[in-house]
């Protein structure tokens, strides 16, 4: 599966990644390398094999629907880069 | 003093020979005297360390102490310490504190351990050199010019240049492991589960598994007895009693069966690795265990799965770090959009980068049954091979790494070459199994790592296993030249 520079810029879009336009064809090819790599899962047949969804087949444990978290807002915020009256800010999104 | 045991630094903390206080200020002017050199340790957490030394040595004094009471330890910097510095190696963490402990941190504390600070690794524990990290490479003591691995590569070289008694690591595909083989020290990950993942920032999380780095098997079994058990903050903690991991370390290994898969001793294995390799599996066979050729018809597709699995998983995790609520923010963002890729773009290495891009591009639409459910698939293909291996052998061994420490430099250019140096443990973390390396001699001056792999819950078994080794040999206590006292 080969990769190319505008598959990189797609991918990077989707994933909110900025990269740097000098260093798109050297993405593009590390990641067609990477890609080389995964294609030898190819080579065995797995139709019918239930994909693993955890090693120890356990299940997602539920508990009574409590309100358990303390208020720290003053806390979690006091590594936000811009905040003000408790709220997170950012650049205006709506005109 | 730097190569003593925890029972023998606890027993001296408890005759009164030593306090906890100067041991710590013995361990902190090791760190100030050597890292230098080595830059495994980012963050040092001397004030607060004194004081919960002193608070330990009261503890001793008033006869409420146990194994660890007073005894100084690092954190992986992945590990979520409160008012301290967390930053996962990385620019987007730089310059975040942590409002909370995480689970396994807490849990050491209560034991008694004191924090003299946190290691250096690879970005968000994505490398398998220590290179990524934003914090500058981390050195192996036993050769300067050589890598530590990684991810733990700041906790293993610490640890080898006794800069500390114990350390904690996480292994995602062999962060615990491959560190402690290039570094000759001893390290434990546990089975998936055992270890809260609660505060320990995410990488993969149905791969993530803290464990404990170590001198000696003895030691990795009262740490690690320390960090595990149920933790209800963490959705995949495992709620089963835990054994005691110290009260079989002398059990004896007579009749135990020692499964070789073949796939790891094929004709590749370099030379040099398989002697010191199959030397200390004679030694485990003199010790009266049987041995026996298996096979893991699978495994050899472990690598491939990883890199799907690990960076799909990479690529969600990470999506938290978005230059809003946390961590580093780009200046002058222009709009939202240009404030998310910048804030991205800028904070995050290029490893990070690469497996965020493979993740999203193997989730992308259209890709995921091509991509994640078949790795998925060969992730249960893989489990089944080991499954079938434990119904006859008790563990498995291998060599840890494919070679020992590799030249700083030689494989940051080229990923896949890198990622082959996990050849032989990310086996271990698809099928969610616990696995040690202990060292077992050298080659060219470096150490070269056994690898024993036990099924689900045999934590006892390897710990056993790997003391029983250590009785008989003495390479988990040989100290890099220059880092004496």
């Amino acid at each position: 599966m080969s990769i190319q520079s505008e598959d990189v810029l797609k991918i990077a879009h989707l994933a909110r990644l900025g990269v740097d336009e000098g260093e798109v064809s050297s993405y593009a090819s590390e990641l067609s390398n990477i890609m080389g790599l995964i294609e030898q899962m190819q080579e065995v047949e797995t139709t019918g094999i239930e994909p693993m969804a955890h090693p120890l087949d356990q299940a997602q444990r539920l508990r009574p629907d409590e309100a358990t978290e303390v208020n720290q807002r003053q806390s979690l915020q006091a590594n936000a880069p811009d905040v003000e009256d408790g709220l997170f800010l950012v650049p205006r999104v709506l005109d | 003093m730097y190569n003593k045991s925890i029972k023998q630094l606890s027993d001296s903390l408890h005759k009164k020979e030593l306090s906890s206080v100067e041991l710590c200020q013995y361990f902190f002017e090791r760190i100030k005297r050597y890292d230098g050199d080595l830059n495994s340790v980012i963050t040092l957490n001397e004030t607060n360390a004194l004081v919960a030394a002193e608070q330990a040595d009261l503890q001793i004094q008033r006869g409420e102490s146990n194994a660890l009471t007073g005894i100084p330890l690092l954190h992986k910097d992945i590990f979520c310490t409160k008012g301290l510095r967390t930053s996962c190696g990385s620019k987007m963490l730089d310059n975040f504190i942590s409002p909370y402990d995480a689970t396994a941190v807490k849990k050491l504390a209560e034991a008694g351990v004191v924090m003299l600070g946190k290691t250096n690794m690879d970005e968000f524990a994505m490398g398998s050199s220590n290179e990524t990290s934003f914090y500058g490479g981390v050195k192996n003591p036993w050769d300067l010019n050589t890598v530590p691995g990684g991810s733990s590569g700041g906790s293993a070289s610490a640890v080898a240049a006794r800069l500390a008694p114990i350390a904690t690591g996480t292994d995602t595909g062999g962060s615990i492991r491959q560190p402690a083989a290039f570094c000759g020290i001893t390290g434990i990950k546990p089975t998936y589960g055992r270890v809260s993942r609660y505060g320990m920032i995410a990488f993969a999380s149905s791969l993530d598994q803290g464990g404990a780095m170590t001198k000696s098997a003895e030691d990795a079994a009262t740490m690690l007895q320390a960090m595990v058990g149920f933790d209800p903050n963490d959705s995949t903690s495992l709620d089963k009693p835990v054994e005691d991991y110290s009260a079989s370390l002398g059990d004896s290994i007579k009749g135990l069966t020692v499964g070789l898969p073949k796939e790891f001793f094929s004709d590749d294995l370099d030379e040099s690795i398989r002697e010191k390799v199959e030397e200390a599996i004679d030694v485990i066979k003199r010790a009266g265990a049987y041995i026996k050729e298996i096979s893991l018809p699978n495994i050899n597709l472990s690598v491939p799965a990883y890199y799907v699995v690990a960076p799909a998983e990479c690529s969600a995790n990470l999506s938290r770090f978005d230059g809003v609520r946390f961590g580093y923010r780009c200046e002058n963002p222009v709009d939202l959009e240009d404030l998310y890729k910048r804030s991205r773009g800028e904070g995050f290495g290029n490893e990070v980068k690469r497996r965020i891009m493979i993740g999203a591009y193997v989730l992308s639409a259209g890709y995921y049954d091509a991509y994640y459910k078949k790795a998925q698939q060969v992730r249960q293909l893989i489990q089944e091979d080991f499954t079938r291996a434990f119904k006859d052998v008790d563990i498995i061994a291998s060599a840890t790494a494919p070679s020992v420490a590799f030249s700083a430099g030689e494989k940051a250019d080229d990923p896949v070459s890198m990622y082959l140096s996990d050849i032989f443990t990310i086996g271990v973390n698809l099928a969610g199994l616990p696995g040690m390396s202990v060292p077992c001699g050298f080659v060219d001056e470096k150490p070269v790592g056994l690898q024993l792999i036990g099924n689900y819950f045999a934590e006892s078994k390897l710990l056993n296993v790997a003391h029983q080794y250590q009785q008989l040999t003495d390479w988990h206590q040989a100290v890099p030249a220059g880092f004496g006292e």
